[in-house]
Parts: C-alpha cells; structure tokens; sequence
C-alpha cells in the first residue's frame, strides 16, 4: 500500500520527443487510477516511469513520500501486468507465479500457501503444473495477475492487461480486476485506451493527450463536465455530437434548429460576443424521441431525417446527418483519426438514443427533443469548455 | 505459388531428398569400406570390400599417439567450446539488448576475424607462442580455436536473443531481478536451444581444425586427431596405411555423431510459446 507522487514528471525521449510533459499527479493509497487517451499519447511511458523501466527527464516521482526516480524497478516493490501477460514459457505456472517470491528469498512453505492463495483467488488452482503455452488467453491473463498480487507489493501498475482478450471475456476479467482491486485494497495505476474500461474500473480518470494531461476525475465527473472537446469526444459511447454553433444572446443557431440556453448557460458563455461561433456537444441520450416527452418545452425541438435505426433492445440509436462542418478543432481532428473516423465529410454525423418504444424509422423525418439543460458548450479554436462548471 | 501436396510432388521431393542424401553420403561410406579392407584389396576397384577385416581399427587403438590425440581433440574442443559459449552468450545478449558505445564496432570486428584468412596468423602466432612458452600445450590450440569459434558464436547467438520477448525482461525486473538474475533465469533459459545449436557449430569448427593442430603442436603432448591422422606410417616405410587413417577418419566422426545427437534433443522449436499473446 502506498501514495503515489508524480511532481512535474518529463520524459524526453534523446531524440528530442517529448512524450510526457510536466505531469503532476497524486494517487492516494488504495486508490484505483486509469491513465486513458489515444495511442502516442504518453500513457505508457507515464507507467514506464512509474514501474522504472524508464528513465524520468526531469521532475520527481515519490513513493511513500520517498523520492525512487533513480531507484532501479526491483527496489521499488511495485508489481505489473503487461499486455502481451510477458510469462515465463519455461516455467510452471505455479513457477510463474512463485518466482517474485523465489528472487526475494521467501521459504518454501511461505511461497506454496501464498501461491496456493493467490491461485484460488484466480481460479487457477488446477492449472498450477501446466506451462503458459497450454493455457488459454484468459487463464493467461490471470497467471499474470497472479505473479503480481503474491507479493503483496506497494502498487500494481497495469499496463492494458485486457486488451488481448476477447470481448466477453474482457468485461468479466474488468469485473474480476475490479474485485481483487477492492479486495485487496492496493493502490493500482492502470493504463487503457477503452474509455469503457475507464469508465467502470477507475475511481478517478486521467485523460492524456500528447503527453498533457486533459483533464483528472471521477467517471461521472468527466462524463458530465469534460473540460475540453478531447475529453468530452473520448469519454463515453457512443461518444458525444458535435455540432457548430453562432451564439447569438441567449440562442445557439445550429444546423440542427435553433436551440436556447439555459440561464446558467447563458451566464457561463456571456464572455462570448454576439455572433460568436462556438461548438456545441450533446450526449446521444440527451436527444429524445419528440412524441415520448411529457413536457417539450423544458427543451427545444429539432426537425431532422433519419438516416438509420439500430434497436438494441433496450435502447434505440438513430443516426442523422446534419449540414455542417466542423473543421481542425482542438482535439477533434485527433479524436477522428484515433476512431478512424471521416470528419467533415458530407456533414456531421449525429447519434442520438431514444426510448425503445420510438417509433422513428430510416430514411423518414422525426422530430427529436433535445434536453438543452445537459449542453456543452465549446471553443472551437482553444476546445475549452465553455460551461464546465454549470450543473 | 501452391503448396498443394500431391502424391506426384511428394515423389519428386523424395526423389531430390535421395540424391542429396547419396551425395553426402556416398564419401562416408568409402571410407568406412577402406577401414575395413585388407592391404592387399584395397584398389581392387570394389566399392564394397570382399572381405571385412579389423586390422586398422585394432592398429590404431593400439597405437599410443593415436589415443593420445584422441583425448587431445576431446578435452581441447570441449573446453573451447565451452569457453566459447561463456563469452558469446554474454558478448550476443549485449548486442541483441543493449545499446553501448562501439557495438557496431564490435560487431565489425567480430565479424573482420571471421574472415581474416587463419594461414596468415600460422606464423605470427608460431612465434608468440614459442615465446611465451605455450607451444604445444592445449593453451596454445584452445586460444586460437576460442578466437575464431566467438565470432560465429556471437553472431548465431544474437539471432536468438532478439527473437526472445523483450518484456520478459521487463517482466523480471519488475519480479525483482536484478538484471544479471533476469538474464540468468529467464533469458539464458530461454535461449538454450541457441546455445545448443551454436554449441555443435562451435565444436564441429574445433573439431575439424587442422591447421592449428599441426603448427601449433610439436609433438603427442596437444596435438589433435587430424593432426595426428597425417602423422601415421605404414608397417615400412613404402606402404601407405591408407586403411588405418581411414579408420582413424572414422573414429574421430562418432564424436561428432554423438554431440550432435545429444544436443540435438535439446534444439526443440518453439520453446518460448505462450510468452506473450501472438
């Protein structure tokens, strides 16, 4: 168990990339963290730096109050998960699972009942005398885990652990490191680019982009006040629309109709002249078949062409394209690129995800509500939030 | 390109495994049947001998020199081999991993010493060694052997440490490993079918040296078996024991069998599987 620092971490790479900068960061003891953002966006080399497989350029990382940045990783009692699992072939699963224990010289029964422990947390029990090669993607992953909860060590760091598995065994492992987290109550640093896993595992978030760290908080916190188009873009799926905008007092003239803004939205972008152009970010939830509101004037109304029905069942995602673009703002263009998605293409795509007895079907006009209480409002140059601290 | 096996394309393929397989094999058979053939048949133009006699065999394991150099051959082979594969495990692992100052260099020289022509060295290294007193001990041929046998170590080795996971390493390191421990417990296991297969190159490179063997050595004290080989005479001095070097020939290849077949076992494919996911 133990607090985790990072004040003012770099990482420059000797050929001048800079892949970390300036990261500050506390995690308290016990705490579950998730470092998320796109590829190349530093999240792992953070973990690196961390774990002591990398250098840190400058700043201080402090574990227990006690500064470990040139502390090499075994003297800093902290166990990792690796995405490729990294298990030895040649040993025994039970050897694999022993061998933190064997290099620090535990006695022999000390090693069997905390192996023994670990293994039947995991449900690895049987499976101690077979090699890594025989066993399957998910009984990997656990042997995995299993090498780095026997030692009992200050922290865990994870670095993707999940990304290898198949879906659905991925959601019941992210329930199982979720459990032994809880369980055993040990600080965890947790690296992702699923913003799914973000969302259900971590107690707070960190989003990072370029090596910067967006924004740090609770799941719902970030879902419902994401400090910038990239945060807002990433957190949540379907991830959030976004339309262009002139604000023009207390209205926003969109290409999906003209919506007005609440007061304390209104205070919030007052800042903005008239006729300024803005972005404007709406969850799919908060569009709602137009038939189904009890009181549709608490928001405004849109008119708009389906373009396509998906019913999950429990839920039904409508997909309507609205004139319009978007062009390079702050962070949009990364998120489009990391989605692989086409930005401003033939307008902007909308989603939005109606009650399942809607009955909007493709290719026919529906009017949609859309609850103007839950708008984000955006910079479109900068990409800060506009109305970040509203609600 | 198909790969579709027809019994037509396995019959050709067998056909070519044949003639390749009599085209190695047809000089290990000759003269295993000169070992076996009496004085008086052996150019009577049989390529199989009429009669089988034991004579070379009996000759040569009574003859002194001969088990002496056989002894020689063993124990100065092994021990450079196995020196060998000390330093070129270490020496291919930084290469493979590290990144130093001057590894391009050492890996050009390494590589420079592979091909430096060995008759050009015979004399100098004749003479440094009559100086500091090493000729014609197993010293004086087990330097030069360790010599030529590391840049063939180091560049069969490096191969496989870069096919070993790198996380591995990681992975050890993170356990607790020092990194001397991760490169012991983890890598070098790892790379056992590496040091297997560069151990057989390496021995098979000691074990035919002639060269050295007969200009480094003087007399029965380190001289090898091949060298040994040219020294044989005949029962007068105008009979040539054709059929005792034969046999000779013969003796000093089961070693080779034997080390090949030994380690052979130990070369299985695919030993790191189930490291990482792939």
């Amino acid at each position: 168990m133990a607090e985790i620092v990072l004040d003012n971490v770099v990482k420059r790479y000797p050929d001048g990339a800079l892949a970390v900068d300036h990261l500050n960061l506390e995690i308290a003891d016990g705490e579950f963290i998730i470092l998320v953002g796109p590829s190349g966006c530093g999240k792992s080399t953070t973990l690196n730096m961390v774990a002591g497989l990398e250098d840190i350029t400058s700043g201080e990382l402090r574990i227990d109050g006690k500064v470990v940045n040139d502390k090499a990783p075994k003297d800093r009692d902290i166990a990792m998960v690796f995405q490729s699992y990294a298990l030895y072939p040649h040993m025994t699963v039970y050897e694999n699972m022993a061998f933190p224990l064997t290099l620090a010289g535990t006695d022999k029964d000390t090693i069997r009942q905390k192996v023994g422990d670990a293994a039947e947390m995991l449900e690895l029990t049987q499976h101690l005398e077979r090699r890594p090669a025989n066993l399957s993607g998910g009984q990997r992953q656990r042997v995995a885990m299993g090498r780095a909860i026997v030692r009992q060590p200050k922290a865990f760091l994870m670095d993707e652990p999940l990304s290898n598995l198949d879906a659905k065994l991925r959601v019941q492992m992210r329930t199982q490191v979720s459990r032994i987290q809880k369980k055993l109550g040990t600080t965890t640093l947790y690296v992702t680019h699923d913003q799914t896993e973000a969302m259900t595992l971590g107690d707070r978030v960190v989003v990072m982009r370029g090596g910067i760290v967006q924004q740090v908080g609770s799941p719902a916190f970030l879902y419902d006040h994401p400090a910038n188009l990239f945060v807002a873009g990433f957190i949540g799926s379907p991830s959030m629309n976004f339309v262009p905008a002139t604000l023009d007092g207390g209205t926003l003239h969109s290409p999906l109709g003209d919506l007005p803004l609440p007061d304390e939205h209104r205070r919030a972008v007052e800042s903005g002249a008239k006729g300024r152009e803005v972005i404007v970010g709406l969850r799919p939830e908060h569009f709602e078949d137009a038939a189904l509101v009890n009181d549709p004037s608490r928001g405004a109304t849109v008119d708009v062409t389906i373009d396509l029905v998906e019913s999950m069942g429990s839920d039904v995602f409508a997909y309507f394209t609205v004139d319009a673009q978007l062009g390079g703002s702050g962070g949009l263009d990364e998120l489009a690129r990391d989605t692989g998605a086409e930005m401003g293409v033939g307008g902007v795509q909308v989603t939005a995800r109606l009650e399942p007895t809607s009955r909007v079907s493709a290719g026919q006009p529906a009017r949609l509500w859309v609850d103007t209480s839950k708008i984000q409002v955006f910079d479109p140059k900068s990409g800060d939030n506009l109305t970040a601290r509203v609600g | 390109m198909s790969t579709i096996e027809t019994p037509r394309r396995k019959a050709a393929w067998a056909a070519v495994d044949l003639v390749v397989l009599l085209y190695a094999l047809v000089p290990v058979v000759w003269i295993v049947s000169l070992s076996l053939k009496t004085d008086g048949t052996l150019n009577d133009g049989n390529f199989f001998p009429r009669a089988i006699t034991w004579d070379a065999y009996d000759q040569i394991f009574n003859n002194d020199d001969f088990l002496r150099a056989l002894l020689n051959s063993i124990g100065i082979c092994l021990i450079s081999t196995f020196v060998a594969l000390i330093l070129g495990t270490m020496a291919a692992y930084a290469i493979a991993r590290l990144d130093f100052p001057g590894k391009r260099s050492i890996v050009g020289i390494s590589l420079l010493i592979a091909m430096f022509p060995q008759i050009a060295l015979v004399t100098p290294l004749f003479r440094i060694e009559t100086a500091i007193g090493i000729f014609d001990t197993w010293l004086g041929l087990i330097i030069p052997y360790i010599t030529f046998a590391l840049p063939l170590a180091i560049y069969t080795l490096s191969a496989f440490f870069r096919e070993i996971p790198w996380e591995l390493e990681k992975a050890a390191k993170m356990d607790g490993a020092t990194p001397f421990q991760a490169f012991r417990k983890v890598i070098a296991p790892l790379a056992l079918p590496g040091v297997f297969t560069t151990a057989i190159l390496v021995f098979i490179s000691c074990w035919n040296d002639f060269l050295f063997a007969i200009s480094l050595t003087s007399s029965s004290n380190a001289r090898t078996v091949p060298a040994a080989l040219s020294y044989f005479t005949g029962a007068t001095t105008f009979e040539k024991p054709t059929a005792a070097i034969a046999a000779g020939a013969v003796v000093i290849t089961i070693p080779i069998i034997l080390f090949v077949l030994f380690f052979q076992r130990r070369i299985v494919a695919g030993l790191t599987s189930g490291a990482v996911k792939g």
